[in-house]
């Protein structure tokens, strides 16, 4: 069995106002993998990559970065590390290959070294142009890129983005997505990826964990994740209005405009079924789309169906006490 | 690390730090050329031409050590405690938290960073002030060795201030509060020895004060207080400055959670 590019085990954190981040979570990311991390706001998602990344301290557990335990060599463990935040964490006033280059000399690269890697990168990133420029002089996406270009300076083998699309528009999103994929498939860099993007951890992530009130519910691949959906519905765009939604056999409808109906189907429905029925009854449907993300779907059901669960849990909590 | 990498993670932040300083000079090297100028104009020449000599020497050449010395502990401390302050204000410094820098090269650069600006400073002044007065330097090794010993605690003082600091305003109350106060009263302008009995011994726990005298010492040859005794006191103060600071970055303090 190879080592797996992160393994954590009994992470637990505990801040300083007693809230307890995480409580003794155990995840394993193989090598090569493209892993998403999942959860709402405020799950621990941030803290699990933060004591990963060494920006947050941990209170007990175990972590370790390509089988390096990060109690014993962090130091070392950090050389495999290229990490992308969630928030711009770079000095706005210096220059954009500066702030590279200054990465690399961190690492200990000497600049023969670093600055051909630099300038690939900028180049890749689309960044090139602007390398003689203040950061502060770039838009939200190239800040973005600029900041992967800085995680990729020492070709570490695992890759932490944490929301590394958040306000980039839908080209560019895809393009990085593009360059993600590759440095994933050519250069076998292991990436984490946290994302409010569901479409994103689809389209990208082979293995998924989903993250809530600091427990991972679900530790699977994303093709898995998704055959548990028990329901998806979809969106009919109508040729013609309707005065009210149609009546479909088995199936539930709802009109959402006067053109457009939400049809929701069921594991072992077929929509074969649903058109027939709306063509018998005169109604033509033009287009047709997912409501949400199929992966959508799924996390907020099963994210509700935890928050359920935790507030049962604390209910019976405050009985016991009182 | 190995040592030729924590060399080239030294450099590269220390090239960082004087690039900083020297990109926004108007507000770094610019005004305290200008202040010490007029310090010189109107303590030196208008208002020292009267009080005539003080301790052998021209008032002019009497207060130019302490002018020196004062620029070199105000800006060693605050380009350290504004520019750590600031990595930490726009998060930079995690580009350093998550490198394999250990604590001491991080501690290290800054500390290099605000050496080579409060020297730089020094050295302005020491320029600015041979338009005034004759300038020879009595023990070279003294001169250098307490000017640089003295911006190196300043530096890590700074750096300490800034771990500490939790808005900017943190970071100027220091300066104002307790080194400038303590530079002022530690005989940049007065030879203790004018002083009342009682403020002399209290002018003695001003640390200050045995810098501006050593300092004095090197290129005067005249001191109010043992020359020796200086030096080791500052080298000590450098060793549990660093030790305190290194300990705070280590733990994280003020920027892990």
């Amino acid at each position: 069995m190879t080592t797996p590019a992160l393994s954590i085990r009994g992470l637990t954190k505990v801040y300083g106002n007693g809230f307890q981040a995480l409580k003794g979570i155990d995840l394993d990311v193989p090598e090569g993998d493209f892993f998403a991390l999942l959860g709402p706001n405020g799950a621990g998602k941030s803290t699990t990559l933060g004591i990963v990344c060494s920006l947050v301290q941990k209170t007990a557990g175990k972590v370790s970065i390509y089988g390096i335990d990060i109690d014993r060599d962090f130091a070392k463990a950090k050389y495999h590390l290229g990490v992308v935040p969630q928030e711009f964490n770079f000095s706005q006033f210096e220059k954009v290959e500066d702030i590279v280059l200054a990465q690399a000399g961190y690492y200990g690269m000497a600049l023969r070294e670093a600055r051909p890697r630099c300038a690939q990168l900028l180049k890749d990133l689309g960044l090139w142009d602007k390398r003689n420029g203040p950061a502060r002089m770039l838009s939200g996406g190239m800040k973005r890129r600029l900041m992967i270009a800085r995680a990729l300076i020492h070709r570490p083998r695992l890759l932490i983005l944490d929301e590394p699309t958040a306000g980039v528009d839908i080209e560019l999103r895809r393009s990085m997505w593009d360059y993600m994929r590759r440095i994933n498939r050519e250069e076998g860099t292991t990436i984490i990826l946290t994302t409010h993007y569901l479409e994103e951890a689809e389209s990208l992530c082979r293995n998924i964990a989903i993250i809530n009130h600091g427990e991972i519910v679900k530790n699977t691949t994303v093709r898995e994740l998704l055959t548990e959906l028990d329901t998806e519905t979809f969106l009919l765009d109508l040729a013609e209005p309707v005065d009210r939604a149609p009546r479909i056999e088995g199936f539930e409808v709802e009109q959402v405009e006067r053109a457009q109906l939400a049809l929701s189907l069921r594991k072992g429905q077929q929509l074969n079924d649903a058109f027939r029925q709306l063509s018998e009854q005169g109604v033509s449907v033009v287009s047709m789309r997912n409501r949400a993300n199929r992966l959508e779907e799924l996390f907020v059901s099963m994210v509700e169906g935890d928050n359920a669960r935790v507030r049962q849990a604390e209910a019976g909590n405050k009985e016991a006490q009182s | 690390m190995n040592p030729r990498q924590i060399l080239i993670a030294l450099w590269t932040l220390v090239v960082k730090e004087v690039r900083r300083f020297t990109r926004i000079w108007p507000q770094t090297l610019l005004p305290p050329s200008i202040t010490m100028t007029m310090y010189f104009i109107i303590f030196g020449n208008l208002i020292g031409s009267r009080v005539g000599e003080m301790d052998g020497f021209s008032y002019m050449a009497y207060i130019v050590p302490g002018l020196i010395m004062m620029s070199v502990i105000t800006n060693s401390y605050s380009n350290v405690a504004s520019s750590f302050f600031s990595n930490k204000f726009q998060r930079s410094v995690e580009e350093m938290m998550v490198s394999p820098m250990p604590s001491w090269v991080i501690l290290g650069g800054f500390v290099l960073g605000g050496m080579t600006r409060g020297l730089g400073v020094g050295l302005i002044v020491t320029l600015v002030s041979l338009f005034f007065t004759d300038l020879t330097i009595h023990h070279p090794l003294v001169t250098v060795g307490v000017v640089t010993m003295t911006a190196a605690l300043f530096s890590i003082g700074g750096f300490i201030n800034a771990l500490l600091a939790n808005k900017f305003d943190d970071i100027s109350i220091v300066p104002i509060f307790v080194l400038t106060p303590l530079t002022y009263l530690g005989g940049v302008f007065y030879s203790i020895d004018m002083l009342p009995d009682f403020w002399q011994g209290v002018s003695m726990i001003n640390p200050i004060l045995y810098m501006v005298n050593a300092f004095r010492y090197g290129i005067l040859g005249v001191s109010d207080i043992p020359v020796g005794g200086a030096l080791v006191a500052v080298a000590l103060f450098i060793m549990a400055f660093f030790a305190v600071a290194l300990w705070m970055l280590e733990r994280g303090k003020g920027i892990r959670s």
